[in-house]
């Protein structure tokens, strides 16, 4: 899925990398726990969390996660847009909860990543 | 090529610049030109350990050693030392305090994350002294 079209289900507002909407995501994988990001999720994710601080943006950086979405309205403050520019990953925020976010997106085809064979 | 060898101090509770020496330790291999899922794995490992010695240490350092074979990561600290190192190695065991898990940290998944990215891992520690972690990734024909 392309991230101008999650942008647009999500009535998202894009913070950093207007010019990278184009970039395909296969997977996304909703936490506020940083560790279990950095041990499911795989390349090509886009990270769906309401933590807004710069460990959010270092967890994607190690583990190339190219796109973040911060639900409930969530916007970082300036340092941490600017941290995301550096690594270029995109960043949005949209006023859904992370429940809803998940939803809407699954509906439109995103799968997730199962952490363990079930 | 022979040994290509980097430290970096990481500072105790220093949250604003934690994850830099990841950071640079990944942008050197990028810059070696080494294939990107080697890279994930050295750069995950590395800011496992590098979170760690933030929340956990009193400081200490990070160092990578790039050799043809393989890429060393070790992580040394001046204490506190762990107590039960198999208790910590326990997946969802965590001595993190509230503070660290608002932040996203602290979930017990670390070492064993670190383990996971490792080819070999070793862990050692005194109670007092310190721990040192040293992660081991073997590199194949074409990283």
């Amino acid at each position: 899925m392309k991230i101008r079209e999650i942008r647009d289900v999500l009535n998202a507002e894009v913070l950093w990398g207007e010019d990278l909407l184009d970039n395909e995501v296969h997977y996304a994988f909703s936490s506020d726990l940083m560790s279990d990001v950095l041990a499911f999720a795989k390349r090509g994710t886009i990270l769906l969390t309401g933590l807004i601080n710069s460990q959010v943006i270092r967890t994607a950086e190690m583990a190339d996660i190219n796109a973040i979405l911060f639900v409930r309205g969530k916007v970082p403050d300036k340092e941490v847009i600017r941290l995301a520019q550096e690594s270029s990953i995109v960043i949005l925020t949209t006023k859904y909860t992370l429940y809803t976010t998940s939803g809407i997106l699954y509906n439109h085809g995103l799968r997730g990543i199962e952490a363990y064979n079930t | 090529m022979g040994t290509l060898s980097y430290e970096f101090s990481v500072e105790k509770d220093d949250f604003e610049r934690a994850g830099e020496a990841s950071s640079k330790i990944k942008k050197i291999l990028m810059q070696l030109g080494m294939d990107s899922s080697i890279i994930r794995r050295v750069a995950i490992g590395a800011y496992e350990a590098e979170m760690n010695l933030v929340i956990h240490s009193l400081g200490g350092t990070i160092r990578i050693d790039i050799d043809p074979k393989s890429i060393v990561i070790t992580a040394e600290d001046i204490g506190p030392g762990i107590e039960d190192i198999e208790l910590a190695m326990k997946e969802g065991y965590s001595t993190a305090t509230e503070k660290i898990r608002e932040m996203g940290f602290g979930a017990g998944m670390g070492l064993p994350n670190m383990k996971k990215c490792s080819d070999v891992f070793e862990i050692e520690s005194e109670v007092g002294k310190g721990t040192k972690i040293v992660m081991k990734m073997y590199l194949k024909d074409g990283d």
